[in-house]
């Protein structure tokens, strides 16, 4: 029987970006308010310190930061016909656990997803007819625009002292940024990062070509920073020690170098780490949420009452906790019906790997930083005519490579033996003069009727609650959308002057061992009809007015960039709305 | 009849004064109601109840008494009180601003809390002996404005000498633990920490302006040095919380104390520095910067960073080992931290390296193996 503990005005659950972000805004409106996290406590100084941050084995072999599959997991199929297996060591993506969460390791590529993303089937199906579409795909529009984001994109970008070049600023094209990006009110608080030689040469090869390549932006400072709640970030050392690492030197924005140092001075905020929410309990009409039920690290089960729950997990957790706790209808897929695990994405991603001549390249691969790179914007979202090609989506490409780390960068030439001594000679000869970026084409992934969540009928999780079931293939769009991008990716390579150029599809059936990134989406999206959306345009659930559901979790589908920087807008944007809306008038924002 | 004003300035001096850190227990819900350890070259003292409460606090005695034991040290039953209360500073205040101390530790919660005071061995918990140390250290008498002196000076020397007590962490004590009067501020280690020289003429500050001083008493951070440790602590519980005004004239009067020169430059032995700079570039330079001067605010400078370049190493030695947490405050709420490298590097390694950035930009003397292997027991030994 679970213990209750004393009413809050606000219980969060989950303390990473979107956590962290809304508690910030509502202690500072004054509410009492307790966030909740599964992980631990993390520190810099204390958890990732320079001394043996660097540690490639520890993070990036061993997942140290990461959830351990032994407290949860997910079953994985490709098709509805098939029985799922859970997953046991993370592959295609890494779920993050601790307070920080996703922002403790990620790069910080802190992008904007374009205006036409966020009304994608009104965009296509103007442009290209509905019939364009393939028949199973259930794209939708956001029921937000980018203009009205746009506001708190720049509070997110301010708030991690993003570096960046702009490339539109309030309708005027800016040399060296990105001129298919959405207008913005002004320029990045830093400038960009000093890009390494290989990059640098990518950006010149994409110029040649006609293209318009711009510094990526980036979380990993390129000056020191103070942001707007007084906290300060120092310079990036560019050591390459980034993605799936915490930054020992305070350098990459996260929640423990912006928010979290300003949030833990509010009186009104506490935090419990290490306990895990396992309900979000309604009252008997439904319609109401009376608080959350977590298990702590002693596994003690305790009832936290609040008057308004905010879930801020990881995209999956958020619906596992919905589909577990009975709010919204869950998704099925034969009837069409329902809501909660609908719209399930995750992106395409492919890369290229080219070798130069040692004799003439030296490109130095570690000096690097997380979201270090020259990228291009012309084939991505519907920033060019699709009508040729039949398909639709698309992605950035660029030379992002984040590290020359010694045990997973050991690029050689296609036909070299896996092992042994002709190996060695190989990868020393290349490790200085071959390009390998990583997830270099970071395409879209659209969302389809066979492509969900639900609860799994067989495998349960250590507090015998069922395992989330994913279903999830690549369908023939995205795999011509990544065979399109990827060519025209390997085109710039060639004209950098690579002697050997590697391209690595993205083919299908979905790889759930191979890497590609953290970035899972959907499940509780958001929309304007509650038929088939979880969530309204502000983040609230349709069913429940006093719960608001934050991250990717609400997108209706994946969009061809790192989605963060859109995760953090939509929070300030709902937080927003809970301060000048909610608190005056306590129900559902909108009427539909 | 309770005086809002009077109780408000007591609230403003009590703060000045820093009562709350030796008289609460760190994280304790009931402030000024006693029990924490004071550590002190004799032995541990526990630092009395002083909320209201009439039987174990201080609600029961008169003003006289209460004036009588901050300004003269002499408790309520006549016995005298140890200097670690720091009466001898706390003379200097005027009679109406204890008053208004007084005033305000009358509002507070009272807290039933007896704490038994004197943990000290045979002969020093016999309190007579205190008298002879009286007549040897303790000066009575209010502080007087010197009139040559700006008002900015006078303030400031009247907080520095006064309730802020600067000088009983930063003046070198005799062998009773006295001031060295002809020392005044130049530096002395106490609980395990080297509270550095704070005069301004050639010592570890010389370079320090009255602005970055002020600036540090408020936030606990300048374009220098970040506090942590006890100086954190000062920080955090009081000198952030003093008027701009206030801080900026405790800094004027530091910054016209005269200082001597350090002791002479004592160059390190090539190989050690060699070892020390290998290690400094592999492990310290991501935030320190390769060339010392870290991030103004963030990261210190270690040029400048009087903790750094004073004469006794027990703090940079003590930071190196075990890493240290910076204070937050409202205007600087970052508090970064230093991590520990103790598990990291051996004797001879944290001495290079400590010698390394004492002698590379400032000319601090070496600090020897023998050095860094004592502090690391001494550390070893530490409960805090």
């Amino acid at each position: 029987m679970a213990r209750k503990l004393p009413r809050k005005d606000v219980v969060i659950v989950g303390l990473g970006w979107t956590g962290s972000i809304m508690a910030y805004e509502l202690a500072d409106a004054g509410l009492d308010l307790i966030a909740i996290e599964r992980g631990p406590w993390r520190n810099t100084a204390t958890d990732y310190p320079p001394g043996y941050a660097a540690d490639e084995l520890r993070y990036r072999i061993r997942h140290e930061l990461f959830l351990s599959p032994s407290q949860t997991t997910f079953t994985f199929r490709h098709k509805m016909s098939e029985a799922a297996l859970p997953i046991r060591s993370w592959g295609a993506f890494m779920p993050p656990n601790g307070v920080g969460g996703g922002g403790v390791h990620w790069n910080a590529e802190t992008w904007r997803f374009l205006p036409s993303d966020f009304v994608l089937k009104t965009h296509l199906t103007e442009r290209y007819g509905v019939n364009f579409l393939p028949e199973d795909m259930t794209i939708q529009d956001w029921g937000v625009t980018y203009d009205e984001l746009e506001p708190h994109y720049d509070k997110f970008e301010y708030l991690c002292g993003t570096s960046g070049q702009a490339g539109n600023i309030k309708g005027t094209i800016m040399d060296g940024g990105n001129p298919f990006e959405g207008p913005r009110a002004r320029a990045y608080p830093n400038p960009p990062q000093d890009q390494p030689f290989g990059h640098a040469l990518f950006g010149k090869a994409a110029r040649d070509l006609g293209y318009k390549p711009f510094p990526q932006p980036s979380g990993n400072m390129s000056r020191p920073y103070q942001n707007p709640l007084g906290v300060r970030l120092g310079p990036c050392t560019y050591c390459g020690f980034c993605e799936w690492f915490g930054c020992g030197n305070y350098s990459k924005a996260s929640p423990q170098t912006t928010v979290l140092p300003a949030l833990v001075r509010k009186p009104n905020f506490t935090a419990r780490d290490n306990s895990e929410v396992t309900r979000i309990n309604v009252d008997s009409s439904g319609k109401r949420a009376t608080g959350v039920t977590f298990v702590d690290a002693a596994g003690d089960e305790w009832e936290q009452p609040a008057d308004l729950v905010v879930l801020s997990a990881y995209t999956i957790f958020n619906v596992q906790l919905l589909l577990l706790s009975g709010i919204g209808k869950a998704y099925d897929p034969a009837a069409n019906t329902g809501v909660i695990g609908r719209n399930f994405t995750h992106q395409t991603t492919s890369d290229v790997v080219s070798f130069f001549d040692p004799a003439k390249f030296v490109f130095n691969p570690f000096i690097a930083s997380g979201a270090i790179g020259m990228c291009i914007d012309e084939f991505n979202g519907d920033n060019f005519d699709h009508g040729p090609h039949g398909f639709v989506g698309g992605g950035y490409m660029g030379h992002v490579q984040t590290n020359g780390r010694p045990i997973e960068t050991t690029p050689v030439p296609p036909g070299t033996p896996l092992w042994g001594a002709a190996w060695k000679k190989a990868v020393k000869e290349n490790y200085q003069s071959a390009i390998k970026p990583g997830t270099g084409v970071h395409g879209s992934m659209y969302s389809y009727r066979d492509v969900y969540v639900d609860l799994d009928p067989a495998y349960k999780d250590r507090f015998n609650r069922p395992l989330v079931r994913i279903t999830m293939d690549f369908h023939d769009n995205e795999i011509k959308q990544n065979k399109f991008l990827t060519d025209k990716f390997a085109e710039i390579f060639q004209a950098m002057g690579a002697k050997q150029v590697h391209k690595e599809y993205r083919k299908a059936p979905y790889d759930i061992t191979k890497y590609q990134t953290t970035h899972l989406c959907g499940g509780a999206i958001m929309g304007s009809d509650p038929t088939t959306s979880a969530l309204n345009r502000f983040l609230q659930s349709w069913d429940v007015p006093n719960l608001f559901v934050l991250g990717a979790s609400a997108f209706p589908q994946n969009a061809g960039y790192n989605p963060t920087g859109t995760v953090a807008a939509l929070a300030y944007w709902t937080a927003d709305a809970i301060r000048s809306k909610y608190l005056k008038n306590p129900g559902q924002l909108i009427n539909a | 009849m309770q005086d809002f004003s009077s109780v408000e300035r007591g609230r403003y001096l009590a703060t000045a004064a820093d009562c709350g850190s030796c008289h609460t227990i760190p994280g304790s819900d009931h402030p000024l109601s006693g029990g924490r350890p004071i550590e002190t070259p004799f032995g541990v003292l526990v630092a009395p109840n002083i909320t209201p409460d009439r039987e174990t606090g201080i609600g029961a005695w008169s003003d006289d008494e209460f004036d009588a034991a901050v300004r003269k040290g002499v408790r309520r039953d006549g016995k005298r009180l140890y200097p670690a209360m720091p009466f001898p500073y706390f003379a200097r205040m005027t009679q109406e601003d204890v008053k208004d101390i007084r005033a305000y530790l009358s509002t507070i919660e009272p807290v039933h809390n007896p704490v038994a005071v004197n943990q000290l061995p045979f002969p020093l918990n016999q309190r007579m002996a205190m008298t002879v140390w009286d007549t040897l250290y303790f000066t009575p008498g209010e502080f007087r404005e010197q009139p040559d002196k700006s008002k900015q000076w006078n303030r400031g020397a009247y907080l520095v000498e006064g309730p802020g007590h600067c000088g009983a962490c930063h003046t070198p004590k005799t062998a009773l633990g006295g001031d060295m009067p002809d020392k005044r501020l130049q530096g002395y280690t106490l609980q395990g920490w080297a509270a550095p020289d704070i005069t301004s003429g050639q010592g570890p500050l010389a370079d320090w302006s009255a602005d970055d001083l002020a600036q540090y008493l408020k936030t606990g951070h300048n374009r220098f040095a970040a506090a942590a440790g006890l100086m954190g602590e000062v920080v955090e519980l009081s000198t952030s919380k003093v008027s701009d005004d206030d801080a900026k004239a405790m800094a004027t009067y530091l910054k016209g104390q005269s200082g001597p020169k350090p002791a002479a430059d004592s160059a390190a032995e090539s190989h050690v520095m060699a070892a020390g700079g290998a290690i400094y570039q592999d492990l310290c330079s991501a935030c320190h910067k390769s060339d010392g001067s870290g991030v103004p605010n963030l990261i210190p400078d270690l040029a400048h960073a009087a903790t750094v370049s004073t004469g006794d190493p027990t703090t940079v030695l003590r930071v190196i080992l075990q890493g240290a947490q910076s204070v937050a405050t409202d205007q600087e709420p970052t508090g970064p931290a230093m991590p520990a490298f103790g598990w990291q590097l051996n004797d001879a390694q944290v001495a290079a390296v400590a010698t390394y950035v004492r002698n590379h930009w400032g000319k601090a003397p070496p600090v020897s193996e023998d050095e860094a292997k004592k502090e690391r027991a001494q550390l070893d030994a530490r409960t805090n």
